[in-house]
């Protein structure tokens, strides 16, 4: 626990990248492996099971900071970490001895927490936290609350492990892609030096579209390029390998127990094949809206369709690998003609061709996407391999203008992580019979200093504290982007928008020019 | 004795305003932070130390009027004196007397001992005007002989790495004070143009605080504000290691957000121990709290058994010098 602890200062301690993957090594090259394990895991982003509930963790260190807990959470709200705030509040700790290693930590005090009795939990967190000082308490908190954010890209673990284990980033990246548990023999496998061929459960790397920026003319030729609809769905890998079907999720998640009838339609392809594709909820030959799919994700597990008025289908649009041979080098071009053999069977579907005279035919054809519930268009080079990552050039997705309505600021909330204590999430209101009606909550598009500006606004304009939020004097009108629109009977104006953002600071506007619920309605109606 | 108006603290017995937010005829200003001292009023009185500082921030033509610590007038019909609160040099609080009822106005001030500054004195009120910067548990200062260790050490990193060191800190008040903290003999020092403006108020006062004795070669360690992030002039400085002096670095999210290497947690406010400390030691029945989480430790001090409320300021916009 003490080396992790250093780790963690060390990364928390410089903004440069360098330096942080230097630390990364020192740590993997001098980690004993059933903690450098552990350490990895968290680092990659992997949680443990959720063991303790907020407020019982709130209570434990109410009671021994002799706190009430109400002034908990206002400590809570101002730091915008619950693991912080609770280090904070713990009255300091010089433990007599060294705290025990990361594994044992894990294994012994914070895993067992979720099987045992809030009073019995409550004192095993006492139990822990003796044993640390307070930067060790604040790791140990967040492994329990899950937001372990250092600031370390995956990437750049992945650089430093590949380092400490003499192999190719892209090496690592892979394996570090496939299932391996927080043990000592898997990490062991893990940093093993020969380059071998990946396990059977493992995904490819994902190949990402950069979005489009200039015009489509500026791409050349349309004959050049393949067309897709732009699927708002679960991206996933479909994979058929040694008489096993394994879906992916881009997340890095096994995510094949939630969708059978994707995995049983699996079970139909050749052996050796890897797809690329969207998982979306359907129906009448059209996808359904991305909240009934998100419904799917939440389980745990799922029986069967039949329980399920929500069908489910992967829209695939690329083949990876054929016959167990890595396919990812081939043209475009080539890996559609493989995977139009396939076929479509009705839960694996082929993403189909759009087909377009030119790029002008095509920007009608874009105009279409709103009604058919997708996002824009996929434009894909035909000679293109598939990539790694992200990058510029061979593939662009082409989006939707946003809708955008004037909305004004009513309520505003404080932030967390990076923007803890500033008021940074926001609710708008448009007019209803003069009233304004709360449409969207958004928590991006203003830089810092407009950050900081409406932070001291509603600090200066407060009306009323509702808990943590502030009703603010409605003078700020803003511009907001959002996606789609759809009905919603929860929401009191009626609706719920997708993706709302804020555009821009409209201080041309007063309140009484912002927007109408019934400019809403009509979009609504037109969509 | 004081209610809050839209202009500002009012002392209507008295005539006059402390620290008031628009321009009033008399302003009694506790220090020379601009969030407290605006400018155009017509008069003001602060206490003598910091007379040369407000000078320097409001301008030569300015009517300023002084007293020395604990000198006690009368200002129509209430006894007034100004009384050390150790935030800066200068800073004051405010007593008002009128027939035997006692209010102190704390303006900004802190616990820890301060070279630049007269210490706190505690005064017995009956009503005690409080800040609450920091006013939540999440904010215990360590000891300050700790976090000027750990500057040091961060700058000989730095100078082993064969880079310089930014210390971002508030130009009035901060910056002197780690000037005063750091070791003149550990390397070149470097201040920003708007942090040695405010040095010769301070040699004024009988501090001496630019290093004396020769420099040691190495790369250097440059005091600056916030504002100079990102400027030409600290870019002169090629390859650097930044870190950023303020009571917020207690917390993870606000140094992330001024993107430094290094939080140091020196605050010239007081944390919360020494909120209810102080609070405690003045044996007010009456606490008006003001500024950053009033609302918090009004409630905790209802909680307690004192009459506690929150006294509204009107603060402009990114006013905060510890933010």
């Amino acid at each position: 626990m003490e080396r992790f602890a250093r780790l963690y200062v060390e990364l928390d301690r410089t903004t440069r990248t360098a330096e942080k993957v230097a630390a990364l090594e020192r740590y993997f090259a001098s980690a004993p492996a059933p903690d450098a394990a552990w350490a990895l895991y968290f680092l990659t982003g992997r949680k443990l099971k959720r063991s303790v509930a907020t407020p019982l963790m709130c209570a434990q260190v109410a009671e021994e900071a002799g706190l009430p807990l109400w002034m908990v959470a206002e400590c809570y709200d101002a730091v915008g970490d619950l693991a912080e705030t609770l280090a904070l509040l713990m009255p300091e700790n010089l433990p007599a001895t060294p705290p025990p290693p990361l594994h044992r930590l894990v294994e012994e005090g914070l895993a067992p927490l979720c099987h045992l009795p809030d009073q019995a939990k409550r004192q095993r967190l006492g139990e822990t936290w003796r044993q640390l000082d307070s930067i060790q308490r604040l790791l140990s908190n967040k492994l329990i609350t899950g937001e372990f954010r250092v600031g370390v890209a995956r990437t750049l673990v992945v650089r430093a492990l590949a380092a400490v284990a003499g192999l190719p980033p892209a090496v690592m990246d892979h394996r570090l892609m496939g299932p391996w548990e927080p043990t000592e023999q898997d990490y062991r496998a893990l940093l093993r030096g020969e380059a071998e061929v990946s396990g059977p459960g493992q995904p490819y790397p994902f190949f990402l579209a950069s979005p489009l920026s200039g015009s489509p003319p500026s791409l050349g030729p349309m004959e050049q390029w393949q067309v897709e609809w732009k699927w708002d769905g679960i991206r996933a890998q479909l994979i058929r390998r040694r008489g096993q079907v394994l879906v992916w999720s881009r997340g890095e998640e096994l995510i094949t127990h939630q969708f059978p009838e994707i995995r049983r339609a699996g079970e139909a392809l050749p052996e050796g094949t890897v797809l690329d594709g969207e998982i979306l909820a359907w129906r009448d030959e059209a996808p359904l809206p991305f909240a009934d799919l998100q419904r799917r994700l939440g389980r745990k597990t799922v029986q069967g369709e039949l329980f399920d008025p929500v069908l489910v289908v992967f829209m695939a649009f690329d083949l990876l690998e054929a016959e167990g041979e890595d396919w990812r080098a081939r043209p475009l071009a080539q890996r559609r003609r493989e995977l139009e053999t396939l076929g479509g069977k009705p839960h694996l579907r082929l993403s189909p061709r759009i087909e377009a005279g030119n790029w002008r035919e095509l920007e009608t054809r874009l105009g279409e996407s709103r009604s058919r519930l997708v996002e824009g268009l996929m434009l894909k080079r035909l000679d293109s391999p598939y990539g790694v990552g992200r990058q510029r050039g061979p593939w662009w997705k082409w989006k939707i203008a946003p809708y955008t309505v004037d909305a004004v600021l009513i309520y505003a909330q404080r932030g967390h992580g990076r923007r803890a204590g500033l008021f940074t999430d926001y609710t708008f209101g448009v007019w209803e019979r003069g009233e304004l009606v709360p449409i969207a909550k958004a928590y991006s598009g203003l830089d810092d200093e407009e950050i900081r500006e409406v932070d001291s606004f509603v600090q200066n304009n407060t009306l009323q504290r509702m808990g943590p939020v502030r009703v603010v004097t409605p003078v700020h009108v803003f511009e907001l982007a959002f996606d789609r629109i759809q009905a919603s009977s929860r929401h009191r104006s009626g609706m719920a928008v997708r993706f709302p953002r804020i555009a821009r600071w409209r201080r041309d506007k007063g309140p009484e020019q912002a927007d109408r619920l019934e400019a809403l309605r009509e979009l609504l109606a037109r969509q | 004795m004081l209610r809050s108006t839209d202009r500002g603290l009012y002392c209507e017995a008295g005539g006059f305003y402390v620290d008031p937010w628009e321009t009033v005829e008399l302003a009694v200003v506790t220090h020379a932070h601009w969030d407290h001292a605006r400018p155009g009023c017509e008069a003001y009185l602060t206490a003598e130390p910091g007379e040369a500082l407000l000078r320097e921030r409001l301008g030569p033509e300015v009517r300023i009027q002084s007293v020395p610590y604990g000198h006690r007038f009368r200002q129509g019909a209430v006894e007034v004196s100004l009384h050390p609160a150790g935030h800066i040099l200068g800073s004051a609080q405010v007593r008002l007397e009128s027939r035997g009822e006692v209010w102190v106005v704390s303006g900004d001030y802190k616990r820890q001992p301060d070279p630049t500054c007269a210490p706190f004195e505690p005064l017995r009120c009956h009503t005690f005007v409080t800040e609450a910067t920091f006013g939540l548990p999440v904010f215990r200062w360590p000891p300050q002989e700790q976090v000027f260790g750990e500057i040091h050490h961060w700058w000989r990193d730095n100078q082993q790495s064969g880079r310089s060191s930014i210390l971002f800190v508030y130009s009035l008040g901060k910056a002197q004070r780690v000037l005063a903290g750091l070791d003149p003999a550990a390397g070149p020092l470097v201040l920003h143009e708007s942090v040695a403006r405010y040095l010769p108020a301070y040699e004024a006062d009988g501090l001496r605080l630019l290093p004396s004795g020769q420099t040691v070669p190495g790369p250097t360690l440059a005091l600056a504000p916030p504002s100079a992030a990102g400027s030409a002039w600290l870019r002169g400085f090629g390859e650097a290691s930044t870190g950023f002096v303020s009571g917020w670095m207690q917390i993870r999210g606000k140094r992330r957000r001024r993107s430094v290497d290094r939080g140091f947690v020196l605050s010239d406010h007081a944390d919360w121990p020494a909120l209810l400390a102080t609070i405690r030691e003045t044996g007010a029945e009456n606490v008006a709290v003001t500024n950053g989480y009033a609302a918090a430790l009004a409630r905790w001090l209802a909680a307690q058994g004192r009459k506690a409320w929150v006294l509204e300021t009107r603060r402009p916009a990114d006013s905060d010098p510890e933010a």
